[in-house]
């Protein structure tokens, strides 16, 4: 867009007096010219953008006596009416950037040649000066939109961190963490932890559509709504159906809140949850990854709206995982999404909730290239149920029996895939004992076969029957007790012919025992109640020496 | 969503293919396994990489003795390179390494570490 702009003369002779354009509309207009005197005062008319001088200006040779000038044009009137008689174009590189207004010679005379020519003159000098000051004035006019915009973002970024937890709560059996990654442009994700007066634990995650200060206003207005309604109604769904109800009449016009709301029991592991349109959380147990599936809509688009919940039980070992859509929607150069499949991959490949959240971000660095900016806000919330610890959460005080300290003393359901949730579980609550890595591994690997025989021949993979694990320790045994729900007591091991199974003779399967055996100091066995058990031992006095030993 | 364990890379070398294995050898890996080793030619030695093998059980060392006694029947002889220490001390155990080459070290010069008696 042109801006043009309009020079005043009060009289032939005297200064011209440029004046400030109104950049209001887009439209040419003057304040109004200071003339030296009262009678020669010129008011320049404003010039619409559309008005048909404007092309004939910009086709003019020189300057224009309004006199004689026949066109229907709203300025040429206004022009005429505010005593102006000539207008010479102010013309810089082809454009029209300006008029110089002439008024009626203070002689009263008509203009000469001569002073035609030293008009034009005068434009001609005087247009790229003028386009220069406008540069200048836009570049301006720029850099203090950019700096309010720049402002804005600081105000919707300093919001949103007031609103976000300082720390992650410290649940017995549970590790948590969070992490949130602004974009520039702040996108209204936030997340949150409420500890509920009979000691479960409220999470949730959301997302304001929209971005900048109207997205973190609501945010921080929902937050509160939440954390109010949490502490009364308690029933994930019932919250999420207040706060809806609440925002609705608040929220500005097309806006609105996804939000996940889940109240955990960190004793047994029970959630109960509820979603308003938010992303899916992923969990991870054993091998299977699954979503945190429930329906509803979003907050603060229709009030009384109901949101169904949901149960689940996570078992120890279970990890969980919530996200914002800036993870899944991130792109890559060659515009894919990251998805939701890279970050199960990554889900299933980590262990603790730091380096999850550490291994994710890794991932999408990678993914997205280093050097694209973050187009939304990301925000991640994982949490593991670790092991039912007796020994440590000073209940107890560590209970003793014949196997020693209890070190760990937890349960898996049965299905395939979480013998490696034992391995690591059983690693976990032996890291304190500090067992040298070979025989540890050796340990981790019988643990796992001993934990598959117990899910397939004592629980015959039934998902309800579950498989309990307890680690224990004296000053020089370390035991870990498998039991499941069958009678069957093991036959004696014999050691697998491998000539006969490489001949085809045998199959090739029958490995399991032979390598729980191999692989530990001594294997016990034991029936009893409808429980059978086994018992890995081995030993920790001279573990080093006996690291040799197969 | 359950994992897929096991991915594998048939790859031919100046002494025989090679299959890379990438992932777990438990009772998901059964169809992987397989089909690679149908798909690998059965003649040279065949290579098996296990470097990025991060677990094998029970049931994965089924799988890789029923591999082998195809091979036996195929009589085509069977490596293994880039095993872990945990592993290669279970391929002694269960006496596999008695019936394939147990290569160390990842480095491209097949070092056998041991023999196989075949």
């Amino acid at each position: 867009m042109a801006i043009t702009e309009q020079i005043i003369r009060s009289a032939v002779g005297t200064q011209p007096n440029p004046t400030a354009p109104d950049e209001s509309a887009g439209e040419v207009s003057v304040d109004g010219a200071e003339g030296a005197e009262a009678s020669t005062n010129l008011v320049a008319p404003e010039i619409a953008p559309n008005d048909p001088i404007i092309g004939y200006l910009q086709g003019a040779a020189g300057a224009v006596d309004l006199t004689h000038l026949d066109l229907d044009s709203q300025a040429l009137r206004d022009l005429r009416e505010s005593g102006v008689t000539m207008v010479v174009p102010l013309i810089a590189n082809g454009e029209l950037i300006g008029v110089l207004n002439v008024g009626r010679r203070l002689s009263d005379q008509d203009y000469s040649a001569d002073d035609r020519r030293l008009l034009e003159t005068l434009a001609a000098h005087a247009a790229p000066a003028m386009r220069v000051g406008q540069l200048v004035r836009e570049q301006q006019a720029e850099m203090q939109q950019r700096g309010r915009m720049e402002q804005e973002l600081q105000v919707a970024q300093m919001i949103q961190k007031n609103f976000l937890p300082k720390s992650v709560p410290e649940l017995h059996g549970w590790q948590l963490a969070a992490d949130y990654r602004p974009a520039r442009a702040v996108g209204g994700d936030f997340y949150d932890f409420i500890e509920l007066f009979d000691g479960r634990i409220g999470l949730v995650i959301g997302d304001v559509t929209d971005k900048g200060i109207p997205a973190a206003m609501v945010m921080a207005a929902t937050k509160s709504l939440l954390r109010a309604s949490a502490q009364r109604l308690i029933e994930p769904g019932d919250v999420l159906a207040r706060v809806n109800d609440q925002l609705c009449p608040e929220i500005p016009e097309n806006m609105f809140v996804t939000c996940f709301y889940g109240v955990l029991d960190p004793a047994t592991g029970r959630l109960v949850y509820a979603n308003a349109g938010h992303n899916l959380p992923l969990v991870q147990t054993g091998a299977d990854a699954s979503e945190l599936r429930a329906t509803g809509m979003p907050l603060g688009l229709m009030p009384a709206m109901d949101y169904r919940e949901q149960t689940t039980t996570l078992e120890p070992g279970a990890r969980v995982l919530l996200y914002s859509d800036g993870l899944v929607e991130a792109h890559n150069p060659g515009r894919d999404m990251f998805g939701e499949a890279r970050s199960v991959a990554v889900l299933q490949a980590a262990d603790s909730p730091n380096e999850l959240l550490e291994q994710l971000l890794a991932a999408l660095d990678q993914f997205t290239g280093e050097t694209t900016e973050q187009e939304d806000d990301i925000t991640l919330v994982a949490l593991r149920r670790t092991v039912t610890d007796r020994y440590d959460d000073g209940t107890a005080g560590g209970d003793v029996d014949r196997y020693g300290r209890v070190l760990a003393d937890f349960k898996l359901g049965s299905a395939p895939g979480h013998e490696r949730d034992a391995m690591r579980l059983v690693a976990e609550a032996l890291a304190p004992v500090g067992i040298e890595a070979a025989r540890m591994e050796r340990l981790k690997a019988a643990t796992a076969e001993a934990t598959m025989n117990a899910m397939e021949h004592g629980n015959h993979y039934d998902p309800a029957l579950d498989v309990r694990i307890v680690v224990a320790a004296t000053d020089s045994e370390v035991t870990v007790r498998i039991s499941d729900h069958g009678t069957a007591v093991i036959a004696p091991v014999e050691t697998p012919d491998i000539e006969a199974k490489l001949e085809g003779l045998q199959s090739p399967r029958g490995w399991g025992l032979f390598l729980i055996k191999e692989m530990v100091d001594e294997v016990r066995q034991s029936s009893e109640d409808g429980h059978h058990a086994i018992e890995l031992a081995i030993k920790i006095e001279g573990a080093q020496d006996a690291a040799d030993k197969p | 969503m359950p994992q897929t364990s096991l991915e594998t890379m048939l790859r031919i070398s100046s002494e025989g293919p090679v299959i890379e294995l990438h992932g777990e050898i438990d009772s998901s890996a059964k169809d992987a396994l397989a089909v690679a080793y149908e798909e690998a030619p059965h003649d040279g030695r065949l290579l098996l990489d296990f470097s990025a093998v991060d677990y094998i059980n029970s049931t994965g060392i089924a799988l890789i003795v029923g591999l082998l006694a195809r091979a036996r029947a195929e009589r085509q002889p069977v490596a293994a390179r880039g095993l872990s220490d945990h592993y290669r001390q279970i391929f002694e155990i269960t006496r596999i390494s008695d019936f394939m080459t147990i290569l160390v070290d990842n480095a491209s010069t097949d070092q056998p570490a041991q023999e196989g008696t075949r």
